[in-house]
């Protein structure tokens, strides 16, 4: 009977010799963590890891079983006194994660059975972990009980030993010490290719053929660097310590079989996917930038391309897979990309070489190897770029059954850095790197600084485009802090009051002072609260307005304040623009800062600016007349815009001023020329120039059904127009208040827009029938006022119309230059 | 380093190098009932719903879930309601972001909650996990599995509370039951 556990779940042990079986559908190195009560490891002693040294007895790593299962057994009674918990460990090779395959299965048998496990835990719910803790064996008031832990680590195997009170280099080290072994197993997987033939001697023991394996790899490739062949012999050894036997240079690259020396090949990706595999990277625990890695890659130039004789060059190393083999456990993995790249170029088969990498058979426990003879000494090119210790020599395994015989020794030999440089990279650089966050993001001061706004900065194809974002980002971003703000407050009143409600509900408490205490309790409250929520908007504010300053200089001309500086240097655009600035947006508690409220190009509704005594406080201010002569400027001031905003001859303006009262105010644009016609005057120029539109929008919108724009006939004008609509509804009969509702509704979708300048009160004759005109069109008023209403929390903004400064001078430049443009 | 979090851990929303978060997402992924072919044995889809709860002290000032998809200051968002559920591998069914910079002040917790829409209990859900993520670099901080949990149609999730300067998240992973977030009420004010 099979105890199935899920996570967390313990089970009882009376076994007295139980063996844990672990069944991973790729190399996984099983090791174990001997901790005490508290979980705390006492020091490297505690940790059995395959290709370390054996740990206290009561526990052992007798490898793997038949089956392909890792095995570990366990006597608890054997076990020290101190030891009251037994972790059983499951490590991938860097750039391997448990999330990408099936999940590892562990179970608890009675040693030597072969009958159902006692226990059973499938580790799921990991992801992007390559580290983890699968089950614990632990006393419990003198009895042993196993528990389903899995508790994952995505920083891999050195991460999850620190995490049990080792020293991070103590960590580091052991980490690499399993990566070997991951990499042993690795080739143990696939089928032996005969034992090499040079020379090898006593090719029994494992260790002898990981030496022998090294030997022939080197003299195979004649000229690979002692750096290649002894991390050859390293890698598929499985002992470390063997490699170093193996290599009798003595110089600083034979080191890389020790474990100190940091070969952390747990960028020995078990890729797989290519015959020629991931080459494993190598770098001492200690260095920890990118920059030192590249050069430990380096330091072994053992690409051999001359022995590309034999002709052919493995496909070489699956990128993908290699670069991520950075986030493992093994420090120095961030040398991987490097190996990866290095591979299509270094990766050669050496023809009759001695297969190499063909030792390690699956689980056997390291031993020191004699040193084997035949051992090239090394060249110095393992020294170049390493300090002592670093080696970088590699090999690949995985591709001896494809193609026997090859011998990929691939260093990373590419200069080139192939990381992204800002990519994040989730690996154990990070300590590092996260040291570099540090020093970019935080000030001297401690605080963390918001970054310095930059114009354009949003999504977009064109910097216009980046810019009409951004303004709108800016415009949802005040939306949204001045909502929280108010929230906070609506939140802080609220509460007072029902604070001092409830004590005024009290009787006894109006007697003593209790009341007037509570009441200041409860404002001192509600303004601590008010102040801290003013302290956020006053910081978000700062940053809008810093942001503004930067925008705000940086707008073409049809975003831009008439006040600035593109308008003095106007010249006629190429393109249509994507958008108009109507005015400014602000809000109470936005102070100076202004948002651009820019609408979207071609306009889809049409314009009325309200003449008429509003509802605002502006309204008030100024008098009817005034508010006539202010709108009828913004009429002047919105169709010069448009004009200015489009390329010559693509945007025209029709005025219908039917009692002529606004000669005066229209008289820069007629003055220019840029009008298409004089503005019309009386009954029947306004009707004839309704008629004429209609007529148009008819035209076009036919075309456009029947999808044939190009038969309208010729000399038709498919340019915008815009139609100023001044002293409304003087002039008018019921034949052109129809023509100009239909102008209003279909007149967009055919480039005629309309701009109302009207008082509705005057309209007031024709009742409800211009109700569904007054609402298709957007309104803007003369004076500030607060009637637009954001998207997002729809707060009241209130418009600030957009006016030329002055006498009229900037008005009348840009229309001149318009003018010009236009004649050519 | 992700966090398979036990109930009532809780554990300091701050970046790894002390920079404090700046925007989270809790996500919820189940798998979809299984389908069977045009005549077999209908199935009914399985509706899970994340909600997250803006709380000031004790007082509910503001829901987001599927029919309120962004709180009123526009700090916590829903990216939309999905009825059916994914592949179950892992990504993301529903989403809620949580701009922690921009919640305002008078906000001190934000409870994450699931609920079953449908009824299904989550003994009868696929794949269901639940997990916060740091929406700045997509590293996640922590996660739930919620297939093969018990009888009841409800979670109560997470909090994430002020403490101090910064934010603090309490895994809670209460069971719960109900339809929506209202029904979860009475339970959730038991863990503020």
């Amino acid at each position: 009977m099979t105890a199935e556990l899920v996570r967390g779940q313990n089970h009882p042990l009376t076994e007295a010799r139980p063996e844990v079986r672990v069944t991973a559908a790729r190399p996984v190195a099983v090791g174990v963590v001997l901790t005490d009560e508290q979980g705390r490891l006492a020091g490297v002693e505690g940790v059995l890891l395959p290709g370390g040294p054996a740990g206290p007895p009561g526990v052992g790593l007798p490898g793997r079983a038949a089956g392909g299962e890792h095995r570990v057994t366990v006597e608890p009674a054997a076990l020290p006194e101190t030891v009251h918990r037994v972790g059983i460990v499951l490590a991938l090779p860097a750039g391997a994660r448990f999330g990408g395959g099936p999940a590892p299965f562990t179970a608890v048998v009675a040693d030597g059975s072969s009958g159902p496990p006692l226990v059973s835990y499938t580790i799921t719910g990991l992801d992007s972990e390559c580290a983890v803790v699968a089950l614990e064996l632990y006393r419990r008031q003198g009895a042993w009980k196993v528990r389903a832990v899995g508790q994952g680590y995505a920083a891999g195997l050195a991460a999850l030993l620190t995490d049990h009170g080792l020293p991070s280099a103590e960590a580091q080290r052991l980490a690499a010490v399993a990566a070997v072994a991951v990499v042993a197993e690795q080739n143990g997987d696939r089928p032996l290719p005969p034992p090499s033939a040079a020379g090898t001697p006593a090719a029994g023991t494992p260790s002898a053929a990981g030496a022998s394996a090294a030997a022939g790899a080197s003299s195979a490739a004649g000229t690979s660097a002692a750096g290649a062949s002894s991390a050859a012999g390293t890698l598929s050894s499985g002992a470390p310590a063997s490699a170093a036997g193996t290599s009798p240079s003595g110089t600083p690259a034979s080191a890389a079989g020790t474990p100190a020396a940091g070969t952390p090949a747990f960028g020995t990706a078990a890729s797989g996917t290519a015959a020629s595999g991931a080459p494993a990277a190598a770098g001492p625990p200690a260095v920890g930038t990118p920059a030192g890695a590249t050069a430990q890659s380096h330091g072994g130039p053992a690409v051999p391309a001359p022995t590309a004789s034999a002709g052919v060059t493995a496909p070489g190393a699956p990128e993908g897979s290699a670069a991520r083999g950075t986030s493992g456990g093994a420090p120095g993995g961030a040398t991987a990309p490097e190996g990866a790249h290095a591979a299509p170029g270094g990766a050669h088969t050496t023809g009759g070489a001695a297969p190499m990498a063909a030792s390690g058979a699956p689980g056997l426990p390291p031993l020191d190897a004699p040193g084997a003879p035949g051992a090239p000494s090394a060249p110095s090119g393992g020294t170049s770029g390493a300090p002592p210790g670093g080696a970088s020599g590699r090999t690949e395994p995985s591709g001896t059954h494809t193609a026997p015989g090859s011998v990929p020794a691939t260093a990373g030999a590419s200069r080139i850095d192939y990381r992204h440089p800002r990519r994040e990279r989730a690996s154990s650089a990070q300590g590092h790197d996260q040291a570099q966050d540090r020093t970019r993001t935080r000030g001297e001061d401690g605080a963390e600084q918001p970054p310095a706004p930059v114009a354009g900065d949003a999504a977009g194809w064109s910097m216009e485009e980046r810019l009409y974002n951004q303004v709108w980002g800016m415009f949802e971003d005040l939306a949204r802090a001045v909502a929280a703000y108010r929230g906070a407050v609506e939140f802080a009143d609220n509460r007072r009051d029902q604070e001092i409600d409830a004590v005024l509900g009290d009787y006894r408490a109006r007697a003593d002072g209790t009341v007037d205490r509570a009441r200041r309790e409860a404002k001192a409250r509600r303004e601590e609260l008010v102040g801290r929520a003013q302290q956020v908007l006053d910081q978000q504010l700062a940053q809008l307005r810093a942001e503004s300053e930067v925008v705000e200089p940086a707008l073409p001309p049809a975003y831009a304040r008439w006040e600035s500086p593109v308008w003095r240097s106007y010249r006629a655009p190429e393109e249509q623009p994507l958008a108009l600035r109507l005015g400014d947006l602000s809000l109470p508690e936005s102070g100076a800062l202004r948002i651009p409220l820019l609408l979207r190009l071609p306009l889809e509704r049409g314009l009325w600016i309200d003449s008429g005594a509003g509802g605002g406080a502006g309204g008030l201010l100024a008098t009817p007349e005034e508010r006539r002569r202010l709108a009828l400027d913004m009429a002047v001031a919105l169709a010069t815009r448009l004009l200015a905003a489009h390329p010559p001859g693509a945007f025209t303006v029709h005025v219908i001023d039917a009692a002529g009262a606004g000669a005066r105010a229209l008289t820069p644009l007629a003055r220019a020329g840029v009008l298409a016609e004089p503005p019309s005057v009386g009954p029947a120029a306004v009707s004839g120039l309704l008629t004429r539109l209609a007529g148009h929008v008819d035209l076009v919108q036919m075309a456009v059904r029947a999808g044939a724009a190009e038969s309208l006939p010729p000399g038709t004008d498919l340019s915008q127009r815009l139609l100023i609509v001044h002293d409304f509804p003087h002039a008018f009969d019921d034949r052109a208040v129809t023509a100009l509702r239909y102008l209003a509704d279909e007149g967009p979708r055919a480039g005629v827009h309309l701009l109302m300048v009207a008082d509705r009160e005057d309209a007031a004759g024709f009742g409800a029938l211009l109700d569904p005109l007054w609402r298709s069109l957007l309104r803007l008023t003369p004076v500030p006022e607060d009637h637009l209403a954001d998207p997002w929390v729809s707060h009241a903004w209130t418009y600030q119309p957009s006016l030329p400064p002055g006498n009229g001078a900037t008005l009348e430049g840009v229309l001149a230059r318009v003018a010009a443009a236009r004649r050519g | 380093m992700t966090v398979n979090m036990t109930k009532g851990q809780a554990i300091s929303l701050q970046k790894d190098d002390g920079g404090s978060l700046t925007a989270v997402r809790m996500g919820l992924g189940w798998q979809s009932a299984p389908r069977r072919g045009l005549f077999g044995r209908r199935v009914r889809e399985i509706d899970l719903d994340a909600s997250a709860l803006l709380f000031a002290g004790e007082q509910l000032v503001d829901v987001v879930f599927f029919r309120h998809l962004v709180s009123d200051d526009g700090s916590v968002r829903h990216t939309g309601d999905n009825l059916v559920g994914g592949a179950g591998t892992g990504g993301d069914d529903e989403a809620i972001l949580v701009d922690l910079q921009r919640v305002p002040v008078h906000v001190d917790k934000i409870v994450f909650t699931v609920n079953s829409f449908t009824g299904q209990t989550f003994e009868e859900v696929a794949n269901a996990f639940c997990r916060l993520v740091d929406e700045t670099n997509g590293r996640e901080l922590a996660r739930y599995t919620l297939a093969g949990g018990g009888a009841y149609t409800a979670q109560i999730m997470a909090k994430v509370h002020r403490s101090g300067p910064g934010w603090t998240m309490t895994a809670i992973g209460a069971p719960s039951n109900g339809r929506t977030f209202q029904d979860l009420l009475p339970d959730i004010s038991r863990q503020l």
